[in-house]
């Protein structure tokens, strides 16, 4: 049946969307966090780019959520029962963070208060949202009596989940602020440019030797994984390509002047590198969602609720697509958005 | 508490919690596009200054609707894993437009909001209509799984649990779904505009020196009323027709909200009191002969089911009576005071021009509130009155709830962060209606 492995494809793609869209709206409330009080606009560029976008991404989560229970009935058994209390704690901060945000936005006093909220869950939540990558790479869950259930003794004590999480984490401060320097070029903003074109030069290397660290830390019962992976040596060899092409693009010569930058190459790059690293992660993941009880054969939904999905999926990002056209052009394009002070 | 209890209770303050939010959602995005269109019509400014405050206090409670309805959707599958494996394979499908559905509402309000000054009029309404049609939306698609849950259509069940004969469409469109949704629709509507009556009224009491400030309080109430009253009309029969939804399909529910034990024709109407267990008879209730069976379907010798017709382990908790009494109860109450307060304005303002009462502006002012709460007892009947069942003969809801630990420690959690976050909202809106007080935008917008 080739129906199991379009959904999974499906699901992995809404995966990488929501981990640079995630990263990025994320990575933003962090840097607004950090530069409140400095002179430049960073801060400033960062909410205007995260007031009307944080909706949309919080909404693509929730596709991804709604895509495995109607895809993988199964799989949202596991995940349900195994990551009740991460998952618990991922909404609980990101139900803070969204509304710390728009309090923010309407009350000023409080301002500097609510953007460290908003800042700090921005921190939290996708270290703990990719904390679920090691649990489906197997030791952490072992089904007893009363069904799956997760090992806290392991997942807290584990290497590799804590190298997961800062991989998380320096991914989501370099690709924030790759994209920041790309938001603030466009708001012909020099001084916030400055600012996120520091950062990610910064955080680019980090993340790279972080991801080898991860790779090498991984636990005995994922070496089935590890052996895997390196199947696809070419395509990480590929990632790591991409990424130097984007890196260097940030000392570009851009209409002559040298060594500005071409923020826009950088973040095409890196996203296409990223992108490349994801897709033969999962190629070698299969066919395990989570090793070694469940298969993406095992967990697949019934054959006539595949179809409607994917129907409606089809159907409603078509629907939609004019709408995100728009959207694009009010808020990431519009020159009297993007300059304003 | 047992697991299940523990799992009932937490999942349904996290959805009494957002229910709030979402119905406002749906009612205010509504009166905004109201208030757009009469702006647009009468040329009257008044008009447009009540479509900004309303938009900013939509902003502001969207900022806890969305997550909590993103905490909802992810709980679904935290708490009722075994649910969500029947779910995912037979009626995944709504939840699946409704992403879409909450994607466009994000979409448009974003637009609305962050955008309002560079759109034109046109297309400013048309950005909050697709805002009020995207929650609607959500709204009717999420009560599609609902009423699947009460009405089960759309596949077989083996005896060893597995699913056959999948019918994604049917059961999507399954026998209660239209009923059902129509209800939920025009009582959001109907919430939206007990919300701004409540508002309108308060703040006409505090304010009627100002003549330019009083006026905008009194349009916006009379506006807010006919909508009130027209959908809690609507809320009315809609009702009726559930009920009548749940004599054929749901007897036994039925039988629990009015304290039903013999199943017989003519059968008589209990309002009021309560289902005394030990001899299964409704105490200090009022009972009107007959009644029941001409509601249930027409006609005095209806023949309508009694609680002893089922196994008693399938016996939905006899609270559900009282629960049913306080929901209908509220609507009627709400639906004459709706009438009395724009009979009261057209009689004493516009025939007599004289002024309208004080104390019918505190008893309106009461509305809004009593709305939410007569939408909460709804919800609540609903589910609880589908006891001991998650899908109605299909599946108990022991069977569906989760077997992990640590839910009473979550619970404590999500409680906790759930009465913080309604407590600033409460802060946030009148810090930020303060500090830009109406006087302001009337400087602006019509002086």
């Amino acid at each position: 049946m080739i129906e199991p492995k379009i959904a999974i494809l499906v699901i992995w793609i809404l995966v990488f969307i929501y981990s640079i869209a995630g990263s990025i709206d994320f990575g933003a409330s962090f840097w607004a966090m950090i530069y409140t009080k400095q002179d430049t606009q960073a801060s400033e560029i960062a909410n205007r780019f995260l007031s009307p976008t944080w909706e949309i991404n919080n909404t693509i989560l929730v596709l991804l959520v709604v895509a495995v229970v109607g895809f993988f009935p199964e799989a949202a058994f596991t995940f349900g029962t195994v990551l009740l209390v991460p998952v618990s704690l991922i909404l609980l901060l990101i139900l803070l963070r969204s509304s710390f945000m728009v309090f923010a936005y309407s009350v000023q006093g409080y301002n500097r208060t609510l953007r460290t909220v908003s800042g700090l869950t921005g921190v939290l939540v996708p270290a703990l949202l990719i904390s679920a990558l090691p649990v489906t790479e197997g030791g952490f869950v072992h089904v007893g009596p009363r069904g799956p259930e997760l090992d806290f003794g392991i997942f807290f004590t584990s290497p590799s989940v804590y190298m997961y999480m800062l991989f998380g984490l320096t991914s989501e401060l370099f690709l924030s602020s790759l994209f920041l320097a790309d938001y603030s070029k466009e708001s012909k903003d020099q001084g916030a440019y400055k600012v996120y074109r520091r950062n990610a030069i910064l955080f680019g290397p980090i993340t790279l030797v972080v991801a080898v660290v991860t790779l090498l830390s991984f636990r005995p019962e994922a070496s089935w994984l590890l052996s895997n992976i390196s199947r696809y040596q070419k395509w990480f060899v590929l990632s790591i390509i991409m990424f130097v092409i984007g890196y260097s693009a940030l000392w570009w010569s851009d209409r002559g002047r040298k060594a500005e930058g071409k923020p826009r190459i950088a973040v095409i790059f890196v996203i296409l590198q990223y992108g490349i690293a994801t897709f033969a992660y999962g190629a070698s993941h299969l066919p395990y969602i989570v090793y070694p009880y469940l298969t993406v054969g095992d967990a697949f939904t019934n054959i006539n609720t595949f179809y409607s999905l994917l129907n409606v999926l089809g159907l409603g990002l078509a629907i939609l697509l004019p709408g995100f056209i728009v959207f694009w052009a009010l808020f990431l394009k519009d020159k009297r958005y993007l300059q304003r002070k | 508490m047992d697991t299940v209890t523990l799992a009932r209770a937490f999942f349904g303050t996290s959805l009494a919690f957002h229910i709030i939010f979402a119905t406002l959602g749906i009612g205010l995005s509504f009166m905004v596009f109201l208030a757009e269109v009469l702006h647009l019509w009468k040329k009257d400014n008044d008009y447009f200054i009540m479509a900004k405050r309303w938009t900013k206090a939509i902003a502001i409670l969207l900022g806890v609707a969305i997550p909590s309805g993103t905490i909802v959707g992810v709980q679904l599958s935290l708490l009722w894993p075994g649910f969500m494996k029947i779910v995912g394979q037979v009626i995944a499908v709504p939840f699946k437009i409704e992403i879409f559905a909450f994607f466009l509402e994000a979409l448009a309000l974003s637009i609305y909001v962050y955008a309002a000054d560079r759109l034109r009029p046109v297309t400013r309404i048309f950005s909050v209509f697709l805002v009020a049609v995207g929650a609607t939306a959500s709204a009717i698609l999420i009560t599609s799984a609902n009423t699947w849950m009460n009405t089960p259509a759309g596949f077989q069940m083996k005896p060893d649990g597995t699913i056959t004969n999948v019918d994604p469409w049917k059961a999507f469109f399954n026998p209660t779904f239209w009923s059902t949704s129509y209800h939920v629709v025009v009582t959001a509507l109907m919430t939206g505009g007990f919300a701004i009556v409540s508002i309108a009224a308060y703040k006409w009491l505090k304010q009627r020196e100002d003549i330019k400030e009083s006026t905008i309080h009194r349009k916006a109430l009379v506006l807010s009323l006919v909508v009130a009253l027209f959908f809690s009309f609507l809320t009315a029969l809609s009702g009726h027709t559930s009920a009548q939804k749940l004599h054929v399909y749901n007897p036994a529910k039925l039988a629990a909200a009015e304290g039903l034990f013999e199943t017989q024709k003519y059968a008589p109407l209990a309002v009021g009191g309560y289902v005394d267990p030990a001899t299964h008879k409704v105490k200090f209730g009022v009972e009107v002969p007959f009644l029941l069976s001409w509601l249930a379907a027409g006609r005095f010798d209806t023949e309508v089911k009694g609680l002893y017709d089922f196994p008693q382990d399938t016996w939905p908790p006899f609270y559900t009576h009282l629960l049913f009494n306080v929901m209908v109860g509220l609507g009627t109450l709400l639906l004459m005071i709706a009438a009395i307060g724009l009979y009261m304005y057209w009689r004493r303002m516009i025939r007599r021009g004289d002024s309208y009462p004080r104390w019918m502006l505190w008893v309106l002012a009461l509305t809004g509130p009593l709305s939410m709460l007569s939408i909460e007892f709804g919800w609540i009947f609903s589910c609880s009155g589908r006891q001991p069942w998650t899908i109605y003969g299909i599946q108990r809801t022991s069977e569906a709830a989760t077997t992990a630990p640590h839910l009473g420690f979550l619970f404590f959690m999500f409680g906790a962060v759930y009465l913080f976050l309604a407590v600033l909202v409460v802060i946030v809106m009148k810090s930020y209606f303060r500090r830009n007080p109406i006087q302001k935008d009337i400087e602006r917008y019509i002086s």
